[in-house]
């Protein structure tokens, strides 16, 4: 399996996403340059976090642009395995892959620590390794990651079971408490209809190591690996 | 002479939706009663632009500014706009 991290210009967790796949996860990957119009071949993208575009006009606004992303979406909509973490979240949602709308942290700050999130749907493919009701310890570090969406778009995402992640407490519970940046319902991480596309503003990639302080992000890329070799053999 | 094509200016007035929580807004809003100033009701906040275009002719430079800020400027989750263009 071949993963592919796009490079945008203000991109700075692209090298994270590349070495938690290379070196913790063990399989190939590559980076695609925001200029490129191929994905190299690539199973699965990913639309790494940082800064792109300095989040000139709205985060993500301008990246969704970029030549790359015209590819981006139609790999998207033939089924191709598509994340997007924190900028590359945002990103997402505004080349209209996934619905809904970042606005500022209800706090106004840039906020930057380690937060716990609980899988909803375990269903998806960035999911299925996780467990029910267990608490992932993963680092949030964005400033518009508070989710927001129409009562109609949200009624949606429940009926469709779109919310993958939510934040939660070291218990597992759903509290306001447990709410670092104001999100509708807590809401952390949603993918599309078909499944193949994640957003997601915690960065499973800053928690893919003990030394970084967690390794539960890795939950995320076992499912995603797991998903597609086991698709793979399915097909062969 | 052909008017349409002299350089004109657009106005674009970008806000947050009604009901769209807006923090900036609400922070504001709490500085200025702090700072004392009475019978403060709601405050916005939004985004303003100013574009100077020469149109083509082609197009209704009306049309070409509202498909821009449908396209770019907007996202139409959040945020409405509305426009002025001037010679």
């Amino acid at each position: 399996m071949k993963f592919g991290v796009i490079v945008f210009p203000g991109s700075n967790c692209d090298y994270d996403a590349y070495m938690a796949v290379k070196t913790v996860m063990q399989r190939e990957v590559e980076f695609l340059w925001h200029r490129d119009t191929s994905l190299h071949d690539c199973d699965c993208v990913i639309l790494p976090g940082g800064f792109s575009y300095g989040d000139y006009l709205r985060t993500g606004a301008i990246a969704r642009f970029s030549p790359i992303m015209q590819r981006v979406v139609r790999f998207a909509q033939d089924g191709g395995l598509v994340i997007g973490i924190c900028n590359g979240f945002q990103i997402l949602l505004e080349a209209g892959l996934l619905p809904g709308a970042m606005l500022k942290n209800t706090s106004l700050r840039f906020i930057c620590r380690f937060v716990h999130i609980r899988a909803e749907n375990l269903d998806t493919p960035f999911s299925n390794r996780c467990k029910k009701g267990q608490a992932l310890k993963i680092p949030i570090a964005h400033s518009d990651g508070n989710y927001f969406i129409p009562e109609d778009g949200l009624k949606k995402l429940k009926d469709n079971d779109q919310i993958v992640f939510r934040y939660c407490d070291v218990r597992g519970d759903v509290t306001p408490e447990a709410n670092p940046n104001g999100s509708l319902e807590n809401i952390a991480g949603i993918c599309n209809q078909g499944r193949n596309v994640l957003g997601m503003m915690p960065h499973p990639e800053r928690a893919s190591e003990s030394i970084l302080g967690s390794q539960d992000g890795t939950y995320v890329f076992d499912s995603i690996i797991d998903f597609f070799e086991k698709s793979k053999q399915t097909v062969a | 002479m052909n008017t349409e094509n002299k350089t004109k200016t657009a106005m674009v007035y970008v806000k947050l939706k009604d009901g769209v929580l807006d923090p900036q807004g609400v922070t504001i809003k709490s500085a200025l009663e702090n700072m004392g100033y009475d019978g403060i009701g709601d405050v916005r906040s939004g985004k303003t632009f100013r574009i100077t275009f020469s149109p083509d002719g082609k197009r209704k430079p009306e049309e070409v500014i509202d498909e821009i800020c449908r396209k770019l400027l907007t996202n139409p989750v959040i945020e409405n706009y509305r426009f002025e263009i001037s010679q």
